[in-house]
C-alpha cells in the first residue's frame, strides 16, 4: 500500500480507550447492592470462570450506586468477583454503556446510525446542542445534562430515537428536541416515564 | 399467510402467561417433552427452519452438532443482542410475546440436553428486559420453568443476562466471551460452540426469532411449517422496514412475498412521494439493491440470488435525497466504533476507510482516493476472524460499485453533490479517534 500524504499517521493509532477516572473516593457496595450481586452470581456456575460472568452485572450495580465506574470501584469489583483489576478494567473500557467519568443526571443519547440519520437524527443532535449548550460527548454548563451521539439502539422503525438514561423517546422530530429538554427541565424525572409504550402498536403495525 | 409469531402482539395482555396459555401456549413444549430429544431435532431439521439471526444456518443441524457424550453441562444461549442497524424484530417478540421465547428456549434445551438457558439481551433494551424478568418469574411460579417443568420431569433454568453496548456481541463466539464476563471479541473457530462454547462446554447459540419459530413446528408439524414459504425457506418471517418509507415497522409474512411488495404495499412506499434510490435488504452490512432488482422473493435464497443477503431482514429504504458517499461514511463511522479491535485489518482498516470517505464527503477527495478506498476495503474483507470484516468493507464497496459517478462528482465539484434537508446543517466535525 502506498503512503498517503493526506492521512495523519499519528492520529490513526491513537487509542480511544476509556480509563476509569481516579476520583479519590474509595468505593464499596452498599449492603443491598452487595447482597443483590450475590443473588445474581447464583445464575452462573460457582467455579471462578462462572463467577466472572457476574462482572457485567457487578458494573451495572456500581453505576447504579455511583453514577459511573471509578478506578476504586474497579478494584472493589475485582475483589468481590475474585479476578484481577485488569480483568475488570478490560471490560469497562470495552463497553459503551459504562461511564468512566461522572456524567449528568440526564444522559441524552442520540442514535446516529443510518436508519435514524435518514430520518433526521443529525438535525436532532444539532437542536439538542443548541437547547442544552453542550457538544456531543460533553456536559451542559449546569452539569445536569450529558449529550452523546451513540450507535444503533435497535429502534429503527421509531427513528429518530433518543435514549435518556434508560428511557426511549421515539420518532423525535428535530423541531421537538427543544420541547423535550424544556420538559425535562420543568418536570424532571417524571418526563422520562412511559415513553416507549406506543411501541407495540407501531410494531406489528400495519402488517 | 396469517401471522404466527405476531398474531396477538397488539392485544394489551398478549405478553402475560395466562393469555399465552389460553392461546395454545406451551403446547409445543408439552409435545416436545413427550418426545425423545433426537426426535425433536429430527422434526426441526425436517421443517427446514433456518436461523433468523443473519447467517441463515439450519437450526436443527446446529442442535445436532452439539456434542452428546460429555461430562460437561450443555447450554442453550439465546442471542437477543439485536444490534444490526435496521433490525428491530426481536425487540417486538420479547416485549409482546416473551413466553414464546421461553417456550422455544425450553424446547431447544430439551433437544440438546441442556439444563440451563441464558438469554443475552442488549443493554439498551432495559424496558424489554423488565418484561422478560417479570414474565419469567411468572413462568417459574406456575411451573413452566425451573424444576419439573409442566410436571413432566424436565428441569431447566432460564437466566437473563444484560449486555452493555457492543455490536460485536451479536457474533456468537463474541457473545459467549461477553457472557463469560470478558470483552466481546470473537474466538478462533474451530472449535465451534457445539463442542466448546460457554465455559468450554457444548453450546448452541440461537437468535430470538429462531427460537420463537420452534413451538409452532412442534404443534403443527414439519410439513406444515415448510409449506408456509418457498422451497427451503419455510415458516413465517419477520421483516423490519425502516428508512424513507411511509410506514416503518415490523411485518410478518411468508418468504414468498417480494421485496417490492414489502416496500410498496406493506410499508406504503417511499415517503413524501419521492423516488426510490436503493434498498439495503438485510441490515447495514449487506450489498444494496437497485430499484429494478426488487421483484425477487424476499427469502434467504431469493435475495442471495440477486447478489445480496437477507441477513437479519432489516430492510433499509433510501430515497433520492440520499447521498451514497454520506451513507458509506455514516456506516463506516459505525463500524469503526464497533470494531472490537482483535484483528488488525478490521481495527486499522475501518479507520482508514472512514478517513478516506470523510475526505471525499468534505469535498477534499482526489480521484485516486477511489482506488485507494477499494484497495483498503478489499484488504479488510475476508481477512478477519469473524464476518465483521466483510460487513465493514461492504458499505464502501457496494456504493462505489453502484454509484461511482456520485463519488466522482464529489471529487470533481469539491463538495457533497446530494445535500438533503434532513442532514446536519453545520460543518461536520472532523472526529478525533
Amino acid at each position: 500500500m502506498t503512503f498517503h500524504p493526506k492521512i495523519d499517521y499519528r492520529e490513526l493509532h491513537r487509542s480511544k480507550r476509556q480509563m476509569p477516572v481516579d476520583d479519590g473516593q474509595p468505593f464499596v457496595y452498599s449492603p443491598e447492592n452487595r447482597e443483590r450481586l450475590e443473588v445474581i452470581a447464583t445464575r452462573y456456575p460457582p467455579e471462578p470462570a462462572g463467577r466472572r460472568s457476574a462482572i457485567l452485572p457487578a458494573l451495572y450495580l456500581v453505576q447504579r450506586q455511583l453514577g459511573y465506574v471509578s478506578l476504586s470501584a474497579v478494584a472493589h469489583v475485582a475483589g468481590v468477583i475474585g479476578c484481577t483489576a485488569a480483568d475488570v478494567e478490560d471490560v469497562v473500557s470495552f463497553y459503551t454503556m459504562f461511564y468512566t467519568r461522572p456524567v449528568g443526571k440526564y444522559v441524552v443519547q442520540v442514535c446516529r446510525t443510518l436508519p435514524c440519520a435518514l430520518r433526521g437524527a443529525e438535525r436532532v443532535t444539532e437542536e439538542l446542542m443548541d437547547a442544552l449548550g453542550a457538544e456531543p460527548g460533553g456536559d451542559d454548563p449546569s452539569g445536569v445534562f450529558t449529550l452523546m451521539e451513540v450507535e444503533c439502539l435497535g429502534a429503527c422503525d421509531r427513528a429518530p430515537l433518543v435514549m435518556i438514561n434508560d428511557s426511549w423517546h421515539e420518532c423525535l422530530a428535530p423541531e421537538d428536541a427543544k420541547k423535550l429538554v424544556d420538559n425535562l427541565r420543568a418536570r424532571g424525572e417524571e418526563a422520562l416515564t412511559g415513553c416507549h409504550h406506543q411501541a407495540p402498536d407501531r410494531g406489528k403495525g400495519q402488517g | 399467510m396469517d401471522p404466527i409469531l405476531t398474531t396477538h402482539v397488539r392485544e394489551p395482555h398478549a405478553y402475560t402467561l395466562d393469555f399465552y396459555v389460553k392461546h395454545d401456549g406451551y403446547e409445543g413444549l408439552r409435545k416436545a417433552l413427550a418426545m425423545k430429544p433426537e426426535q425433536v431435532i429430527d422434526l426441526v431439521k425436517a421443517s427446514g427452519l433456518k436461523g433468523r439471526g443473519g447467517a441463515g444456518f439450519p437450526a436443527g443441524m446446529k442442535w445436532q452438532f452439539v456434542v452428546k457424550d460429555t461430562p460437561k453441562p450443555k447450554y442453550i444461549v439465546c442471542n437477543a443482542d439485536e444490534s444490526e442497524p435496521g433490525t428491530f424484530k426481536d425487540h417486538l417478540l420479547m416485549e409482546r410475546n416473551p413466553h414464546l421465547l421461553f417456550e422455544g428456549c425450553l424446547i431447544a434445551s430439551h433437544a440438546i440436553g441442556a439444563k440451563v438457558a441464558y438469554i443475552y439481551i442488549r443493554g439498551e433494551f432495559l424496558h424489554v428486559q423488565h418484561v422478560l424478568e417479570q414474565q419469567l418469574e411468572e413462568a417459574y411460579t406456575k411451573g413452566y420453568a425451573g424444576k419439573n417443568v409442566m410436571g413432566m420431569g424436565f428441569d431447566c433454568d432460564i437466566h437473563i443476562h444484560r449486555g452493555a453496548g457492543a455490536y460485536e456481541a451479536g457474533e456468537e463466539t463474541a457473545l459467549l466471551e461477553s457472557l463469560e464476563g470478558k470483552r466481546a471479541q470473537p474466538r478462533l473457530k474451530p472449535p465451534f460452540p457445539a463442542s466448546a462454547g460457554l465455559y468450554g462446554a457444548p453450546t448452541a447459540v440461537n437468535n430470538v426469532e429462531t427460537l420463537c419459530n420452534v413451538p409452532s413446528i412442534l404443534r403443527n408439524g414439519a410439513e406444515w411449517y415448510a409449506a408456509l414459504g418457498p422451497e427451503k425457506n419455510g415458516g413465517p418471517k419477520l421483516y423490519c422496514i425502516s428508512g424513507h418509507v411511509q410506514r416503518p415497522g415490523v411485518y410478518e409474512a411468508s418468504m414468498t412475498i417480494t421485496l417490492r411488495e414489502l416496500i410498496f404495499d406493506v410499508a406504503g412506499g417511499v415517503r413524501d412521494g419521492r423516488a426510490l434510490k436503493a434498498v439495503i435488504p438485510g441490515g447495514s452490512s449487506v450489498p444494496l439493491l437497485l430499484p429494478d432488482q426488487l421483484d425477487i422473493e424476499a427469502s434467504f435464497d431469493g435475495v442471495a440470488k440477486a447478489g445480496s443477503l437477507l441477513g437479519s431482514a432489516g430492510i433499509i429504504v433510501l430515497d433520492d435525497t440520499t447521498c451514497m458517499v454520506w451513507l458509506a461514511e455514516n456506516l463506516l463511522r459505525f463500524y469503526r466504533h464497533e470494531s472490537c479491535g482483535k484483528c488488525t485489518p478490521c481495527r486499522e482498516g475501518t479507520q482508514w476507510v472512514l478517513n478516506i470517505l470523510e475526505k471525499i464527503e468534505r469535498g477534499e477527495g482526489e480521484m485516486k482516493d477511489l482506488a485507494l478506498l477499494e484497495n483498503v476495503a478489499g484488504l479488510i474483507a475476508g481477512k478477519t476472524l469473524c464476518a465483521f470484516g466483510d460487513a465493514a468493507a461492504t458499505p464502501a464497496l457496494t456504493t462505489l460499485k453502484n454509484f461511482r459517478a456520485e463519488y466522482e462528482a464529489h471529487v470533481r465539484e469539491g463538495r457533497c453533490t446530494v445535500p438533503a434537508p434532513w442532514r446536519r446543517r453545520r460543518t461536520a466535525p472532523v472526529h478525533a479517534h
